[in-house]
């Protein structure tokens, strides 16, 4: 039994723990911070599965921002429904279990069932990627061989926004998002937000840059790019802008709005919807990841800042 | 040249790793959460500091050691400030509101 082995055995049953407790945490604070580490240890698994572009996702999205949310939501509740009283029958429970378990077991039994070697597309994505004049093939197949669903994926994120933004209350629209209340100034969030933020988007812009050729891209920048904003709202050194500001919509359609058009372009450049034409490939492609990564970070920050309230807001509630 | 520096760089993790269990002892066994807090933070960045002063003899010059050292700090930094923010929430009354509390049995 080799030593990678024993950290691979170790780091599975530890996940295996971690779900279990997780979903039997008495408190939804309790389950939240469970899933956040949970979400960290996934990353390290995707790291040893030599997948680091998504175990960079993984941390940043999957752990740190959906565990924020899912934070926020925690301590919003209202005390009524914080307390786990079980809301449903013993019988509705035991159907719930039975069903995740057969999904549980249904997904594992395609796993071991695929014929050895599994089917996979790896080989054809290495041997067109020099024409995207990407080294990344993570990216490749991101922005180009399957740009629809990145395309895709990027308006969902709008329309998330749009969601939470329909959240408001009707004195609120058009307002600042509510739900980041600043800490007190002084405090040592104050220094770390005045001391991250330029390390934090200097890394945000490499991992975006690095994409083209290393683990790294759109989603992943962003993410940093909107942690830094969200550290320096939090702290209270920069207020979330109204939802009402043109500039703040604009970024945020951006990403999706050039990389439709250039996928639109295409249609005469490169003879298909979302094929570009060879020789501009590698510059076109940069183009799309930059707006991407803004428009990201606008909308991951924007999820965080939560729906817009009236001003007065803030005083009424605790 | 090359056997010294493994041996330093074995001995330094093996210290390092040393003090995150120390680390973790403490976190598991303290009384109450200021001495948890206590535990975890300064060993970790020790623990931390030891780990990467091993590694920088096994990694290329200047960009990969100047890479670790910049995690180091950057952890320093996070793990300072995120010991003074629970050490706050933990001392004071005005954060009880958004706590979750068990339910009654």
């Amino acid at each position: 039994m080799s030593a990678a082995l024993i950290v691979d055995l170790g780091l599975t049953l530890l996940i295996l723990g971690l779900g279990v407790w997780t979903v039997a945490a008495r408190s939804n604070n309790g389950a939240v911070v469970g899933y956040i580490a949970y979400g960290l240890l996934v990353a390290l698994v995707w790291v040893r599965l030599a997948a680091v572009d998504v175990a960079l996702t993984e941390a940043a999205i999957g752990s740190g921002l959906t565990g924020l949310l899912l934070l926020g939501v925690a301590t919003r509740l209202p005390r009524s429904a914080r307390l786990t009283r079980p809301p449903t029958g013993l019988g509705t429970r035991l159907l719930a279990g039975f069903l995740s378990a057969a999904v549980a077991g249904g997904l594992a039994a395609v796993v071991l069932l695929l014929p050895d070697p599994a089917p996979t597309l790896a080989p054809s994505v290495a041997a067109n990627l020099p024409a995207t004049g990407l080294g990344n093939p993570v990216t490749g197949v991101l922005i180009a061989f399957r740009a629809i669903d990145t395309l895709l994926e990027s308006v969902v994120l709008v329309f998330a926004i749009i969601g939470v933004w329909s959240l408001a209350p009707k004195d609120g629209w058009g307002e600042r998002p509510g739900w980041l209340r600043p800490a007190p100034l002084g405090s040592a969030l104050t220094l770390l937000a005045q001391l991250l933020p330029p390390i934090g988007i200097l890394v945000g812009i490499h991992l975006f840059w690095t994409g083209a050729t290393a683990p790294g891209g759109a989603f992943q920048g962003g993410a940093v790019l909107a942690a830094m904003w969200v550290l320096a709202m939090i702290a209270g050194l920069a207020r979330p802008p109204a939802v009402s500001r043109r500039w703040l919509r604009l970024m945020l359609v951006a990403g999706p709005a050039l990389f439709l058009t250039v996928g639109i372009a295409g249609i005469w450049l490169a003879g298909a919807f979302l094929a570009y034409p060879v020789a501009y490939a590698k510059p076109l492609i940069l183009v799309i990841e930059a707006a991407l990564t803004l428009s990201i970070a606008a909308a991951l920050g924007l999820l965080l800042a939560g729906p817009p309230e009236h001003p007065s807001a803030a005083e009424r509630q605790p | 040249m090359t056997l010294a520096l493994t041996l330093f760089t074995l001995i330094a993790i093996s210290l390092g790793a040393i003090f995150f269990l120390a680390g973790t002892v403490g976190l598991l066994r303290f009384p109450d959460t200021l001495t948890r807090l206590h535990a975890l933070t300064k060993a970790d960045n020790l623990g931390l500091g030891l780990i990467v002063l091993g590694l920088l003899p096994q990694v290329d010059w200047p960009v990969g050691g100047l890479k670790l050292i910049a995690v180091w700090l950057v952890v320093l930094l996070a793990g300072a400030t995120v010991g003074q923010l629970m050490a706050k929430a933990a001392r004071s009354d005005a954060w009880n509101g958004s706590t979750d509390l068990e339910p009654p049995r």
